[in-house]
């Protein structure tokens, strides 16, 4: 008896946890249940401590085919065609080994994606790390980007946007959240729940091996002693070879109508993806172990359950078509058993060939954890560390190169050129041409554009009001190549929910996604939630990520982000209130404080409304929003990317009170650098937008007058600046 | 069946990036003095007739233009 | 005419290289264990990762039917075209000579390049460049990570002779540490090119360049 108490707290249950299994089932779980409970009942299944916030999303909307229940979410986006589209984290093993961790991180994305019938077209990473100065985080960058590259680029899906931060307090928990896109005919779409009873449950793809089963192994039998640890991975490998082959399988049993319904296995495996199946379906399933293929003969059926090996998917089939579905499988070179069979018994049973092994009702299994409410309480003010890396007696072009060479806010081309981002043909902008990626969808006559965004450091600073803007950012970057959004995923990444401050943190960030969302009319269709991330030093910043897709009608009407002709005027459109709270400028200085600016979320989007009419209408010749390091670094990037200067004056700024510091550095949501026709600009006015003209295009300098604080710096210093994360990384 | 294992390595006087990169951070490790560090891969297999290991080799497991490999009967 | 892309395991670019060649032309996939080429009066062996290509790029593909059926296709005067694993494939298959290592700084890298079309004396694929006084530089991206091209200096200075380097990158655009900026190769008859970058991915004003049109062209009328 002492000895299965042990095993449940090891396995991360809790006593209460384990007396309501124990109710449950009317009797004690033996050892291939318990590891079964254990990983449905943990936080990443069950979303234990974050379901009942979640409740807060706004999840329905016109243009919503598939939302949160399902593998992705999915809108429609014309023509019988729906995109879908989910974010997700892969934090913990990437920490651990950050190629695989990463690598792994996109694979389980992209199937997500594809169990839905879609093609995946498009990959966003969002990246966190500790500072670059730190050798493990350079290591674990190093690592991160070059599994995502090994993977994306290995299977042929266009990695075409992401984001990469540096914060001290990502040093011991990095952040690896990937994001996949797909496009799908929507009659071919198919859902995850098991329907049909008598029909046959297939596993298709590779082999099951121990990997991922290093949590459970306090269950192994005795014959497998201390030393065989190294028999059970913990870091789960990727084959995109292997998934390759999978999703073309799998896409192409859609097209052909074999399959009644398919999930992909991920955390926890065949226990998730089989319990999730048959609850979603209100059915039963028998599950036989002795037919899976395996990549170890000796496997115990605990392990068989909890395996996470990479690259497999789950179908269901009707009984007269298994064998067609075998054969295509068999075309594509990829494994297929048919290893159970959905019944109308309400439990899952896991069988070994005659032999019963664990038997469960689903309800229990899947919808039994029990949900618990946070203990939330606001710390008391900022409760990170602040570090001196630029005096305040800096000049304002000294301020200006240190910001656009700080690595959070430099160009990430060394990272996003070691990714495909042109496989598939759809992409119009390629990183860093555009505020946000633009893929041309023919199918539908029309074109998407994607977005990811988060700024954990504003978070920590006010975690409603920085939720609120990694929103309204994302919404400013669709709208800068003229596109309006139609829906939403997010993975929050917390720290330990059981504690006050990233309760509290947590939270409020829900609300503020939830306030904004409504706000916007942007439906959450799916998402995913990660906590726990926490070092010695304490949790990680709150770091909300937020990932869009917008819809535009002409791909060939799409601004770029850089300055593109002489002469032309510049203008900054949108409520734009800079602050030097939470910004780049203050981390620099070591004065990051809690506190930050309430944005007019409905403001913004009349804003986004006027940028987005304006880009399609082809007025504007560069569209950038205002982001990290302020309006002097928005300007510099412009100008670096059209290899042209500018001639600026903040004079408006400061007349309603902005210091100079703050008209050059300060930062806060609402504000877009556009370029155009003078004329067309305001025009831009009509739409009830505030238009202030700063200056023209022009030159080889980039001169900004901020009273005793103006500047001028040549855009060959601004871009050297600007550039120099490559030759840092690899010198 | 007799085990063999097959060791492939960049011929000599080819660029090997994967060997230099190794050469250039051992010092910082530690390990001075370390030089012509060459990377390869390693197969093993098992054959039922090691006569046609050789050829095998040539064809599929080396590209002879590039590389050279040694073929260890275990 | 009917072009032909081929389609492996682990193919990435098939379908890109089928809507480039649907553009002019007609168009089909053939399955790696197809062996009878039928109808097709070129053949693309496109980019991506055949087989997985973990023992070495293209070493395996190579030994596929449809592959067997391209070298027949080759000898008897047909264009083929491979392109970047392609490129890789051809040479292992001994279509065309040389090697594609990984990359000198041992980074993946996707980025557009600047190619210097060859006219060489007989080369069929410097006809790029016909009717034109100056060479004009096509805008063409790469996107890999081994594509090194290499080859005794004998070889090198063999195929130099002979008008067999099709493509050098532009001065400074090396991506890779090719030998003597070689980005693509044809065989001595002139039926047989293989690039590493990507001319499917410029045939689109969408994506900012049309160049590889050109490229494709070329193959078109390069039987012998």
């Amino acid at each position: 008896m002492t000895v299965e108490v042990a095993k449940h707290r090891e396995l991360g249950l809790t006593d209460s946890e384990f007396e309501l299994i124990q109710d449950k089932l009317g009797r004690e779980p033996n050892d291939v249940e318990l590891a079964m409970f254990s990983l449905l009942w943990s936080e990443h299944c069950a979303y234990k401590h974050s379901r009942k916030l979640l409740r807060r999303l706004p999840t329905e909307g016109e243009r919503v085919v598939m939302g949160p229940g399902e593998n992705a979410g999915a809108v429609d986006i014309g023509n019988g065609y729906a995109v879908a589209f989910k974010v997700e984290s892969h934090n913990h093993p990437s920490a651990v080994e950050p190629f695989q961790g990463a690598a792994t991180g996109v694979g389980g994305i992209l199937r997500d994606v594809f169990a839905l019938g879609a093609r995946p077209i498009a990959i966003l990473d969002s990246l966190r790390f500790g500072e670059l100065d730190s050798v493990r985080s350079r290591h674990l960058l190093d690592g991160a980007v070059r599994g995502i590259g090994h993977y994306g680029n290995s299977i042929g899906v266009a990695t075409v946007g992401g984001e990469i931060y540096f914060e001290a307090p990502y040093e011991h928990n990095c952040l690896v959240n990937a994001m996949c896109v797909g496009l799908a005919k929507q009659e071919e779409m198919v859902r995850a729940a098991a329907a049909g009873v008598g029909n046959a449950v297939v596993l298709m793809g590779a082999s099951t091996g121990r990997d991922g089963i290093g949590g459970a192994s306090v269950l192994a039998s005795a014959e497998l002693g201390e030393g065989d640890d190294a028999k059970r991975p913990t870091v789960q490998i990727g084959d995109p070879f292997e998934e390759s082959k999978l999703l073309e399988c799998c896409l192409e049993l859609l097209e052909k109508g074999l399959l009644v319904s398919l999930q992909d296995l991920g955390a926890a495996g065949l226990t998730s993806s089989a319990g999730e199946m048959a609850s979603a379906g209100g059915v039963g399933i028998d599950l036989d172990v002795a037919r899976v293929p395996l990549r170890e003969a000796d496997m115990e059926p605990f392990e068989i359950m909890v395996s996470e090996s990479q690259e497999r998917m789950l179908g269901v089939v009707e009984p007269e078509r298994v064998a067609e579905v075998i054969a295509v499988c068999e075309k594509w070179q990829t494994g297929a058993a048919e290893i159970g069979v959905v019944t109308d018994s309400g439990q899952v049973r896991v069988l070994r060939g005659e032999e019963v092994v664990g038997e469960m009702p689903v309800e229990a299994l899947v919808d039994g954890c029990p949900l618990y409410d946070l203990s939330p309480a606001a710390p008391d003010g900022w409760i990170y560390d602040n570090r001196v890396t630029l005096d305040r007696s800096a000049t304002a072009e000294d301020t200006l190169l240190a910001l656009l060479s700080s690595p959070s806010v430099a160009s990430k081309r060394w990272a996003f050129e070691q990714y495909d981002s042109v496989v598939g043909s759809r992409t119009v902008r390629r990183p860093e041409s555009a505020d946000a990626a633009v893929l041309q969808i023919p199918e539908a006559g029309n074109a998407i554009a994607v977005s990811i965004d988060g700024n954990g450091r504003r978070v920590a600073c006010d975690p409603y009001a920085g939720t609120v803007e990694a929103v309204l950012e994302c919404a400013q970057n669709l709208a800068c190549v003229g596109a309006e959004p139609l829906g939403l995923t997010n993975c929050l990444n917390f720290g330990n929910p059981e504690k006050p401050a990233p309760a509290w943190q947590l939270d409020r960030a829900v609300s503020g996604l939830a306030d904004t969302c409504e706000a916007l009319g942007v439906p959450v269709v799916g998402g995913n939630v990660s906590l726990y991330n926490e070092g010695p030093d304490g949790p990680i910043y709150p770091t909300p990520v937020v990932g869009m897709v917008g819809e535009l009608p002409d791909p060939a009407q799409v601004a770029g982000s850089a300055f593109a002709g002489e002469g032309d005027t510049i203008a900054l459109i949108g409520p734009f209130a800079p602050s030097l709270a939470g910004s780049e400028l203050a981390k620099q200085r070591g004065e990051l404080d809690a506190g930050l600016h309430r944005a007019d979320i409905a403001a913004v989007g009349v804003a986004c409304a006027a940028i987005r009419d304006g880009v399609r209408a082809g007025k504007l010749s560069s569209a950038h929003d205002v982001s990290d390091g302020g309006l002097a670094t928005a300007l510099a990037e412009c100008a670096i990317g059209g290899g042209i200067g500018c001639q600026v004056d903040l004079q408006h700024l400061r007349e309603r009170g902005c210091s100079p510091e703050e008209a050059l550095f300060g930062e806060g949501v609402g504000g877009f650098v556009a370029s155009g026709e003078l004329r067309q600009l305001e025009s831009l006015a009509e739409e009830g937008v505030e238009v202030i003209l700063l200056g023209k295009v022009g030159g080889d300098l980039v001169e900004i007058a901020a009273g005793d604080h103006s500047l001028t710096v040549s855009v060959a210093d601004a871009e050297r600046a600007w550039r120099s994360l490559g030759e840092r990384l690899d010198p | 069946m007799a085990k063999a294992r097959v060791l492939i390595r960049p011929k000599e006087g080819i660029l090997d990036p994967q060997g230099k990169a190794v050469e250039r951070a051992l010092p910082a490790l530690g390990f001075e003095g370390v030089e012509h560090v060459r990377v390869g891969r390693m197969v093993e297999l098992e054959a039922d007739d090691p006569e046609r290991l050789s050829e095998l080799c040539e064809k599929l497991l080396a590209n002879p233009l590039i590389e050279d490999f040694e073929i260890e009967q275990l | 005419m009917i072009w032909g892309v081929l389609q492996f395991p682990g193919s990435c670019d098939e379908r890109d290289a089928l809507h480039a060649c649907s553009l002019i032309g007609d168009a089909r996939l053939v399955w790696h264990e197809e062996s009878d080429l039928g109808d097709v009066d070129a053949v693309v062996v496109p980019g991506g990762f055949s087989y997985g290509d973990y023992l070495r790029a293209g070493a395996i593909a190579r030994f596929s039917p449809a592959m067997e059926a391209v070298a027949e296709f080759a000898a008897a005067g047909g264009p083929v075209l491979g392109i970047c694993n392609g490129f890789q494939v051809l040479c292992e298959a001994g279509l065309l000579p040389g090697a594609l290592l990984l990359n000198e700084d041992l980074r993946f890298h996707c980025r557009q390049v600047e190619l210097i079309p060859e006219s060489g004396a007989d080369g069929h694929f410097a006809t790029a460049n016909v009717g034109q006084t100056t060479t004009r530089t096509l805008s063409i991206p790469v996107k890999h990570g081994e594509g090194r091209y290499w080859a005794p200096d004998e070889v090198l200075d063999e195929i130099e002779a002979k008008g067999q380097v099709a493509y050098r990158y532009a001065p400074g655009q090396n991506p890779n540490g090719s030998a003597r900026d070689i980005a693509g190769v044809r065989n001595e008859a002139g039926n047989v090119l293989g690039l590493m970058p990507h001319p499917e991915h410029a045939v689109d004003p969408l994506a900012g360049s049309t160049d590889g049109l050109r490229v494709f062209e070329a193959v078109a009328g390069a039987r012998v």
